[in-house]
């Protein structure tokens, strides 16, 4: 029995060693945007399966994520709206798209199916700033000739908490009006102008009072209003054209960015160009220390971000996300080697 | 302190006769003496610990709040702006959010705890007395978040078909309190939050109500119906000062919840930093106004402004507080006074 034990302790040791240094071989951990973390768990669990390191990612919202990487708590932080080229400077931190998405229009009009009502950039800006009043005026009757329209208060619903979302919206809608840049502005959350109106908390808060309050209209992310079956609306492009939002709008919202010369990738793809552009559409973001100090979790970040461009595209697609198109990749992993650099200042990547 | 000093150390004084301590060898004595020592000294510890524990929230929550008190002063609490993207904050919608909703609460709270309790005490049959009992004590253990998701998904639609329409029609041309009744019968707004409030506070005050009103002597009570009284007069003049204390402190305890409430309130309060007079407009409260912004709070001001909202709700509860205990220290003064 003594001898038996004495000779089962070290091969336990040895067995305990392993499971722990397997376990904490370069685990990584990331904090922010709350939008893309359902696509960032999806492509963690994948890529623990593949390759057994780990991915921990803490939803916490946009704004935690920057403080968490400026005071490298994190391996990386994610942000829905990016940092402006000179915040990334003053940081030393290097940012790069990692997904994208489209938000959408959603109405709550008796009558109105999916698809079917059409809206221009200025009109939305219009009911958003309390102008557009009613749904049967002559703005939205106008370019909705057949469709019976109710005379009708509009209830407008807007994001409660800070979002990327509503970043991503209000820009869209400050490039659009200059009386909604001037008098409104864009931001995570902003002062909503129109005086009647209601904020949800959550894509699933928006959507919920858009199915609950009549005559409403809200904003939301793509996957929301596909997967709740709300009403969405077509919207005017860039060129003029009425698309409907789905994937192949988004991706041509994305092929249509000039990537090239957004310096630190600020690049908000709101009102882009291109026939199929969906105007509304926007990426989310990493972001990173530029001097890495521990050069094996950085570089796991760089792998797991490869990784999911290369391999992660179905897995975002099915949770209706947009992949990065590939020559973004290029660019994105071409930032990467020039920017990113361990004590020596030698390329990690 | 000096006084619970004497009194323990007693046991060792030489003023006891020499007699008493014949017997007891000294080295247990002296042991005795530690362990009462230690255990006064851990417990005081336990609570000098809360008043470390409140000083230091109110201290955290001064120094998170600092910038947005030197940038807005005083002003920051008659501002109804919110505006993050000038950067210009003030807390006036959600305080007035915060306060009216939790009036409605107590409003309908108090006097519907009062009923429960009264029947449960009075006036039920005694078989029925424990269920619902047990029935109030469980609604008071529903988490919030499931008033809030109840509150929006069946109250509310219920609310703006049938009872909605029928205010605005019939209680919107009154005069002075018609305004608080107009506007588009959309089921949330502060109304609602408050009558959801209302439905979380009952619980909490009818049950320490109903467990104040049954320890009021059985002897008071039937004295009382012994010269005539009626049920009612027994209530108000006899269980009610009784046990005015435990009646203040439990409409306290449930105001605390709703000055505090956070997913429920968030849910069906509209969330529109906007300043109305109608009851059926959105609004916001200083707790769900922090639940929905803290998150994504981008610069510092901001989440200063943020903090600066905890902290005024952290002094709304302290005056409420304050003022109830001024309160029963006044009805305590005249007491006896009043024939």
């Amino acid at each position: 029995m003594r001898f038996n034990r004495r000779s089962f302790a070290p091969v336990l040791l040895l067995l305990g060693m392993g499971v722990s240094s397997a376990a904490t071989a370069a685990d990584i951990t990331g904090a922010g945007a709350t939008f893309p973390y359902p696509v960032y768990a999806k492509w963690a669990e994948a890529y623990k399966a593949k390759t057994g390191s780990g991915m921990n990612y803490q939803s916490i919202g946009s704004g935690g994520g920057i403080k968490q990487i400026k005071a490298k708590t994190v391996d990386f932080g994610a942000s829905d709206a990016p940092l402006k080229l000179e915040e990334l400077e003053k940081e030393g931190l290097v940012q790069f798209p990692a997904v994208m998405g489209g938000v959408v229009p959603v109405v709550n009009i008796a009558g109105i199916k999916p698809g079917e009502m059409k809206l221009t950039g200025n009109v939305l800006a219009d009911i958003y700033l309390g102008k557009i009043k009613k749904w049967n005026e002559p703005a939205i009757a106008d370019i909705n000739k057949g469709l019976k329209l109710p005379d009708a208060d509009i209830t407008v619903v807007n994001r409660s908490d800070g979002s990327g979302t509503t970043f991503i919206f209000t820009n869209y809608l400050s490039k659009i009006s200059t009386e909604w840049k001037d008098k409104v502005g864009s931001a995570t959350s902003v002062s909503w102008p129109a005086p009647t109106g209601a904020g949800g908390k959550g894509n699933e808060g928006v959507a919920s009072f858009v199915q609950r309050l009549k005559n409403s209209i809200g904003y939301v992310e793509y996957a929301y209003a596909k997967q709740n079956k709300l009403t969405f609306t077509l919207l005017q492009n860039r060129e003029g054209q009425f698309v409907a939002p789905d994937d192949k709008s988004f991706q041509a919202a994305a092929a249509g960015a000039d990537w090239k010369n957004a310096p630190g990738f600020y690049e908000i793809l709101t009102n882009e160009p291109g026939k199929a552009s969906w105007p509304i559409t926007g990426a989310t973001f990493i972001l990173m220390h530029k001097n890495q100090v521990n050069i094996e979790k950085a570089k796991e970040v760089l792998r797991f971000f490869d990784w999911a461009y290369q391999d992660g595209d179905k897995m975002a697609l099915d949770l209706d996300y947009i992949p990065m198109p590939d020559e973004v990749v290029k660019l994105v992993q071409a930032e990467w080697k020039s920017k990113i650099k361990d004590a020596s200042g030698k390329p990690i990547w | 302190m000096d006084a619970v000093d004497h009194t323990l150390e007693a046991p060792q004084g030489a003023s006891l006769p020499p007699g008493m301590l014949r017997g007891i060898p000294e080295t247990l004595l002296r042991r005795q003496h530690l362990y009462d020592l230690a255990f006064r000294n851990v417990t005081r510890m336990f609570a000098f610990l809360v008043l470390a524990l409140l000083a230091g929230i109110l201290i955290s929550l001064v120094i998170g709040s600092w910038p947005a008190i030197q940038e807005f002063g005083p002003g920051f609490l008659a501002s109804h702006e919110w505006n993050p993207v000038t950067e210009k904050f003030g807390a006036l919608v959600p305080i007035f959010g915060t306060v009216v909703t939790s009036f409605i609460a107590l409003l309908i709270g108090i006097p519907v705890s009062f009923g429960i309790a009264v029947f449960l005490t009075e006036l039920a049959p005694l078989w029925m007395r424990r269920p619902i009992g047990t029935a109030i004590e469980l609604l008071a253990a529903i988490p919030s978040i499931i008033y809030g998701m109840w509150g929006l998904f069946i109250f509310a639609p219920v609310f703006a078909d049938y009872v909605q329409p029928w205010m605005i029609e019939y209680l919107g041309p009154i005069w002075f309190i018609g305004p608080l009744f107009k506007g588009a019968p959309q089921g949330i707004g502060m109304l609602t939050a408050g009558l959801i409030l209302a439905i979380m506070v009952i619980p909490f005050i009818a049950s320490v109500m109903r467990d104040v009103f049954e320890v009021v002597p059985a002897m008071l009570k039937e004295s009382a119906y012994a010269v005539g009284a009626t049920t009612w007069e027994v209530v108000w003049n006899v269980v009610l000062p009784y046990t005015k204390i435990g009646v203040v402190g439990g409409i306290l305890l449930g105001l605390g919840r709703a000055l505090g409430e956070t997913m429920a309130v968030t849910f069906v309060i509209g969330n529109a930093h906007r300043l109305g007079t109608s009851l059926f407009a959105p609004g916001n409260s200083i707790a769900s106004a922090l639940a929905n912004e803290f998150t994504e709070a981008v610069g510092d001001l901001y989440t200063s402004a943020l903090i600066e909202l905890g902290l005024i709700l952290f002094l709304i509860t302290f005056v409420v507080l304050a003022l109830s205990k001024i309160l029963l220290y006044r009805l305590a003064k005249r007491e006896g006074t009043l024939t």
